[in-house]
């Protein structure tokens, strides 16, 4: 029972980040309409950018932390400046083609810097485990959790309450329309893709803390597909939820394949299982906005 | 005084299609100007060019120039015009489905402060009770016409001083087009908004406007006040639909249509 706890503990812990992850994805997606492949990427570049700046120039974490945010911004705005704007009034399905790119490109440009061996943070939580519901359980994995949580609150409030976020949710319903009102839809994009790169940063260095880092972590964005899609591509509730459950059911499964058919790795492949049995049930995911038909 | 004069304009769209062929276009300051033609004449693309759209589109003004309140505007981003006091209510609605009708005024309402919103959402719906009732469903269950009163509302919530309507007729039952339009004339005369109005529907739009440009393949083809437009024998046939005589006009007579060609040069 105990074993299974864990399993399960573990799973909302890797979901949680998942959740972070898939949140920046979903805000991208809600704003532009675009699928962004380049999200494991961007989970990437926060973390080795936070690992610069602790441990090659030696910044207490905490700084090295907010440094990151900044240069999250920074990466935001150059995207949307860069690659973006150019794309307004493109196809979707160019803009989505893309963010293909450029998830090689920024996994070339890591690669380039950093090399492809894995690297560790120094240890910033205490190692002490807390207890809860008598299993260990290691501080930075409840403060992911945290994290996760309070950014989730945040941008749901924003969305259903800001002008800004409002005129977020007009833009990736029509991009004319909100033009044609005002809104400006350079500055929504450029919002939208700081913000994915905030959070997604965020979950790279909460990923380096738990197991290190490697140009692999943007494999990631993947494994966030799952959980966006059960989620419903367009709802931030879906995606938190979405992305805890998947990182159960993950964990679970791979538990339960190692225990009784001595099948190891299947966590890699989980979540794919899911996502297909999801699309053959709730095509509109679970929280997703089906679309609006007056009769 | 001309709040809006649109001079010699030409538009060119994926830089082969040429749409506007030097149009000019002058519209006084607190007036309702009709805007009409077929289709594809020109008229939407026209307020597109004026109020910044076109990019969007892939359009591009190659020659001439808009000028409002004598300060030209051809080259500003729309959010730049939107800000000047323009505003554009697109053909076909174009209303956010997603969002609640509350939701939807906001939007309009994005260019002003906050603190205003809600003085403004009361005027509107004193205009429209209709969208009071509904404020917090979904906009995409509204009905047409309740859509078109939201697109309409949305547009005074950025308290506009040139309001460019794009066929608020469009799919509307004839009871709705009346009280649509005068609605329009309302919110000139009481709001004191300066109105150019794009329509098919030429009746309508000539017994609200003072003023009336008729569009042909992208050219202005007559223009003049709405009474002198009303009582013109070809404007008569080819747009209300009344032969010399009075009557209706029947397909039978068809040498009609040699005239228009001659008429459209």
């Amino acid at each position: 029972m105990e074993y299974y706890l864990h399993l399960v503990l573990n799973g909302l812990v890797i979901g949680s980040i998942y959740s972070l992850v898939a949140l920046g994805f979903v805000i991208i997606y809600k704003a532009t309409k675009v699928v962004n492949f380049a999200q494991g990427e961007l989970v990437m570049f926060g973390a080795y950018i936070c690992f610069a700046l602790t441990v090659q120039m030696g910044l207490p974490f905490l700084v090295s932390f907010f440094m990151t945010l900044i240069f999250s911004v920074i990466l935001g705005l150059c995207l949307e400046r860069v690659i973006l704007r150019p794309m307004i009034g493109e196809p979707i399905i160019s803009v989505i083609m893309v963010t293909i790119g450029l998830s090689t490109v920024l996994k070339a440009a890591i690669q380039l810097f950093w090399g492809t061996q894995v690297r560790v943070y120094p240890q910033v939580l205490p190692s002490e485990p807390i207890w809860i519901l008598g299993l260990p359980v290691a501080p930075v994995y409840i403060a992911a959790f945290c994290l996760s949580v309070v950014l989730f609150v945040i941008f749901s409030l924003f969305f259903k309450y800001s002008t800004m976020g409002i005129a977020m949710r007009a833009t990736a319903f029509d991009q004319q329309a909100a033009q044609s009102m005002g809104i400006g839809v350079k500055n929504i994009f450029a919002m939208s893709w700081c913000i994915a790169a905030v959070v997604s940063s965020i979950g790279g260095i909460i990923l380096g803390n738990i197991n290190g880092i490697t140009p692999q972590l943007g494999h990631l964005g993947l494994k966030v597909f799952p959980a966006v899609i059960l989620g419903g591509l367009d709802s931030l509730l879906g995606a938190a939820l979405g992305g805890l459950i998947i990182g159960v059911l993950e964990n679970l499964s791979d538990g339960l394949a190692q225990q009784f058919f001595g099948l190891a790795g299947f966590r890699e492949v989980a979540a794919y299982f899911i996502l297909v049995i999801i699309l053959m049930i709730k095509p509109y995911g679970l929280f997703g906005t089906p679309e609006i038909e007056r009769v | 005084m001309n709040i809006l004069s649109v001079e010699n304009l030409e538009v060119v769209y994926n830089d082969v299609v040429l749409v506007l062929k030097g149009l000019s276009i002058k519209v006084e300051r607190g007036s309702i100007t009709a805007l009409l033609g077929s289709n594809g004449a020109g008229k939407s693309t026209t307020l597109k060019s004026i109020s910044g759209l076109l990019a969007t589109e892939d359009g591009e003004i190659t020659e001439g120039s808009v000028f409002y309140e004598d300060q030209p505007i051809h080259k500003l981003w729309p959010e730049k015009i939107v800000r000047l006091g323009i505003f554009q209510v697109m053909e076909g609605r174009r209303i956010f489905e997603d969002l609640t009708v509350e939701e939807n005024l906001k939007c309009g309402g994005f260019v002003r402060p906050g603190k205003e919103f809600s003085q403004s959402r009361e005027l509107v719906f004193e205009y429209f009770p209709r969208l009071k009732e509904r404020r917090k469903q979904l906009a995409g269950y509204l009905s047409g016409g309740e859509q078109q009163m939201l697109a309409i509302g949305r547009a005074l919530m950025a308290k506009p001083r040139l309001l460019l309507l794009d066929e608020p007729s469009l799919g509307l039952a004839p009871l709705l087009v009346e009280e649509i339009f005068g609605i329009i004339k309302r919110v000139n005369s009481e709001e004191g908004v300066t109105i150019l109005l794009v329509e098919q529907n030429a009746r309508a739009a000539l017994n609200i406007a003072s003023h009336g440009y008729i569009l042909e393949n992208g050219r202005i083809v007559l223009d003049g006040r709405a009474e002198s437009l009303l009582n013109n024998p070809d404007v008569q046939e080819f747009y209300l639909g009344i032969g010399s005589t009075g009557e209706k006009r029947s397909y039978r007579n068809v040498k009609h249509y040699r005239r228009r060609k001659r008429w459209l040069g």
